[in-house]
């Protein structure tokens, strides 16, 4: 069954299982693989994409539920590293076996769009549920609070 | 001896073709030149390949040998061989060196060379080869700008990639270098005497950005799992519920039958299927229904049952024990101690957890003759034997490509995901993508042994420790003793022994291997000693450490950076612990609270001082240090892994807890000045871990807790 749906602003048509979890219809059929499959149940956040501006695990969802929907993906944060959010992590040096990290800036960018200004609170309590195995935790922090300072200045 | 192959295999070529010069060096000043070894039978200039290409543009290829599994030795090792050859770092570009372990392996391990990064090894195994390979190029370099001026080379120094003639003011760069000027036929030969003073160092020391980030910002960093080949298919395996278990039937045929399956392969410890989509080969595998045959050693384990009766097993002759270290009579001293001591430590099975699953991307031939391999590895030339020899065919006829590594952590030097790739891609003569699922890596994962440690000691009227006995009981052989050995600790009569004991039950070396477990008991009963005598275990640890000055500067560093002695806020509680990993020293301060209504333990600083010699990347080298406090932590408050009737009772990180930000403390690492060569650091922060928050616990609560982990249900337990 051909499933539309728009990846990153372009419309896109694929034939698929409709049952099929989008990380594997991105990953597989439309070979954008900076979405990465990790615990294939929604509790790491590796798979992190958004789906109409928010933030959802794509290892849990069919594809038949983004028809019509539009969904950005870390190849659709910026064309070339230069969202705020990348340009911190690669100047806290923050990856290490850099697996996770798609994911964990997918779910800081949402709430950079909502705040602004986030407390290291708010910066802890929005993350928590993307695992880093490396133990960069401390860095994403720092990240994060960087893209914030140096998106109000 | 064939000394004809061994000058062939040592010479070191300068090659001048196209717009670049190539030089080829054979890696490293030992050669193995008996022609029955697997090295010496190799041909000589065919297997000596390139690690520095300078163009004429000036850019400097430099490959890397090492995995890159989030150390960062991609980046490390060139730094190290660019900082000899004084390039300018702008200009390096670097790749992953071809898996030829001949050239690019070290030889450990008996003689024959191996490309495995394992054990905090790269950097300290490569760091002297790639400061000669370095300081060989330019003097090459060198050479050819004295012969193009013609002026003694002597008279010439570099700046980071130019040559520089003082006297007349002239310079060249690198890449004019090559372009204009004779090159020798051969490399010249370097010593130590051609290295830089450490107070030279431009790029080391410098921490220079790591070459692998910006491809994991913005998601085009390739990984096994990203690979996609043309006409490529889909496996998986659905492996034995009890390790090593075999299959004896199942059903093929409804199998074969399902929309997108392209066959089904018989592994031993399982059934593999290939399909056209992962979609499909996910709901084939759900749909296998195999009988195991009974049997399988791991068949009755009850990992509980099993450490509880470990308890029976030190000094009762049931297990005949290996002994590690033996120095004196501590069995004598301990009876005549004017002071005896004794606790028993123990800690359950722990799962890598690496957030790539295992997967490999393999394409066997039609004729089955050679391969095509994509791998994300820490063995990475075992894992290409392991292809060739699944094959039957030669080392040669499998082309392979070494892959990031979403996580390696001892996991991925084991080769089993390889050869399953392999099989599948053999079944079908096509390219195929072999996918774990989480349940697959957790249920089927090699763990690090769960284990029992006896201690004890005897300590004289003056409060020095006279004897020690420490005793390890578990499965996992080796594993069990890495780390026990107490190497800075002044104690005259010491008995170290291992009681191996087996359960069929699949383990690894896990991110510093048994150290985790050894030095959390070590460093706990330490503790507990020095709280029975009254003393502070800081000075307690400094007595111990009193022979050895670089243990003493790491301890008396964490105790600055802690301000030890000023103790800690009301409601917490510090506490602190030494250990030595991969050649480096640690030493830890953790301060904690406790919830005792709900067991938690909260981890709110960790400090952590370590001497790893020469610092190559200080900034990666905190991010290392940092990342295994976390890991150590996450594996001291709440990982564990537990087995019944055979049966690996978690199956995702919805039951097998790990650290998340929330619980992560604020970390503060600091290194010891030194000029000494580099150490490991990928892993000394894992093992100072659980004896500084086992120490903080009793230190708040007065009570000892000696289990890994200390989940909330023992904490509260132990709290009563």
């Amino acid at each position: 069954m051909a499933v539309h749906f728009s990846v990153n602003d372009r419309p896109v048509s694929t034939d698929v299982d409709p049952n099929t979890m989008l990380v594997w219809v991105l990953r597989e059929h439309l070979q954008l693989t900076g979405t990465k499959f990790s615990c294939g149940t929604g509790v790491c956040g590796a798979c992190t994409v958004h789906l109409d501006g928010q933030a959802v695990h794509s290892c849990v969802l069919p594809v038949s539920a983004v028809v019509d929907k539009s969904v950005t993906t870390i190849e659709g944060l910026s064309e070339d590293n230069s969202h705020p959010l990348q340009q911190a992590w690669i100047d806290e040096q923050v990856p290490q076996c850099g697996y996770c990290q798609s994911g964990q800036i997918m779910q800081a960018a949402t709430l950079l769009e909502s705040n602004e200004s986030p407390t290291r609170q708010e910066i802890v309590s929005h993350m928590d549920g993307n695992l880093c195995r490396c133990g960069t935790y401390g860095r994403i922090i720092c990240a994060i609070e960087r893209a914030a300072a140096e998106g109000k200045s | 001896m064939n000394s004809s192959k061994a000058t062939k295999l040592t010479r070191r070529t300068v090659l001048k073709a196209g717009a670049g010069v190539t030089f080829a060096v054979a890696l490293g000043q030992i050669v193995p030149v008996s022609a029955d070894t697997k090295a010496g039978a190799a041909t000589g200039q065919t297997s000596i390949g390139a690690w520095v290409t300078i163009g004429t543009d000036g850019e400097i290829l430099i490959y890397g040998p090492a995995a890159e599994m989030g150390q960062g030795s991609m980046t490390a090792l060139p730094v190290i061989l660019a900082e000899e050859m004084d390039a300018d770092w702008s200009m390096v570009r670097i790749e992953h060196s071809p898996i030829e372990p001949e050239i690019y392996g070290r030889g450990a391990w008996g003689g024959s060379r191996r490309m495995i990064t394992v054990g905090s090894q790269a950097v300290r195994g490569y760091y002297q080869i790639l400061r000669l390979a370095g300081a060989q190029i330019r003097k090459v370099v060198l050479q050819a700008a004295a012969e193009h001026w013609g002026v003694p080379v002597h008279e010439l120094s570099t700046e980071p990639s130019v040559v520089v003639h003082a006297d007349s003011g002239r310079r060249i760069s690198y890449g004019e270098i090559v372009e204009v000027a004779k090159l020798p036929e051969h490399l010249p030969d370097v010593d130590e005497s051609d290295l830089k003073l450490v107070e030279d160092f431009r790029v080391i020391g410098h921490s220079v950005p790591r070459h692998d980030v910006p491809g994991k910002v913005d998601g085009s960093a390739e990984y096994s799992i990203d690979v996609h080949v043309p006409g490529m298919v889909y496996g998986m395996v659905e492996r034995s519920p009890v390790h090593n278990g075999r299959p004896i039937a199942y059903n093929k045929s409804a199998i074969r039958g399902m929309d997108g399956v392209i066959t089904t392969v018989r592994l031993e410890y399982g059934i593999g299927v290939v399909a056209d989509s992962v979609q499909a080969v996910m709901k084939a595998k759900a749909a296998l229904d195999i009988d195991w045959e009974k049997g399988a050693e791991a068949d009755a384990f009850n990992s509980d049952e099993s450490l509880a009766a470990y308890v029976t097993v030190p000094g009762s002759g049931q297990v005949q024990p290996r002994s590690i270290v033996q120095k004196g009579d501590a069995r004598a001293a301990i009876e005549r101690a004017e002071k005896q001591y004794q606790a028993d430590f123990l800690a359950d099975h722990v799962y890598h957890a690496q957030m790539e699953p295992l997967n490999a991307v393999v394409s066997v031939s039609k004729a089955g003759d050679s391969a095509e391999a994509w791998v994300g590895t820490q063995a990475t030339s075992s894992a290409r034997s392991a292809i060739a020899d699944t094959l039957g065919i030669d080392f040669d006829r499998v082309d392979f490509h070494p892959c990031y590594l979403g996580g390696g952590f001892g996991r991925r030097s084991n080769s089993d995901y390889v050869v399953e790739a392999t099989l599948l891609s053999n079944a079908v003569k096509r390219p195929v993508k072999l996918i774990w699922s989480r349940e697959d890596d957790l249920k089927y994962g090699q763990f690090r042994p769960m284990c029992l440690q006896r201690l004890e000691a005897g300590v004289n009227e003056n409060g020095d420790v006279t004897a020690w006995t420490h005793c390890v009981v578990g499965d996992g052989g080796g594993l069990l003793a890495s780390g026990i050995e107490i190497p800075f600790y002044e104690i005259p009569n010491q008995s170290i022994e291992m009681c191996s004991v087996r359960h069929g039950m699949r383990l690894k070396h896990w991110r510093a291997v048994g150290h985790g477990f050894n030095k959390f008991a070590i460093e706990a009963f330490v503790d507990e000693i020095a709280d029975d005598l009254g003393v502070d275990p800081y000075l307690f640890r400094r007595k111990l450490l009193r022979n050895s000055p670089r243990a003493l500067n790491v301890l008396d560093t964490v105790a600055e950076m802690s301000n030890w002695s000023s103790g800690a806020p009301h409601d917490h509680a510090r506490g602190i612990s030494f250990a030595e990993r991969s050649g480096s020293l640690a030493a830890g301060v953790a301060e904690i609270s406790v919830d005792r209504e709900s067991g938690e333990i909260r981890v709110h600083k960790f400090w952590c001082a370590v001497d790893g010699g020469i610092i190559i990347q200080p900034d990666n080298a905190v991010a290392q240090i940092e990342g295994a406090i976390v890991t150590g932590l996450s594996s001291v408050l709440f990982e564990r892994i537990s087995v019944e009737d055979g049966l690996v009772q978690q199956s995702n990180f919805t039951d097998y807890r790990m650290m998340r930000m929330s619980e992560t403390p604020e970390i503060e690492v600091r290194f010891i000045e030194s000029e000494a060569a580099p150490s490991g650091l990928g892993e000394p922060g894992v093992p100072v871990t659980g004896g500084a928050v086992a120490n903080a616990f009793a230190t708040l609560t007065g009570k000892r807790i000696r289990h890994l982990p200390f989940s909330s249900d023992r904490v509260r337990a132990v709290l009563g």
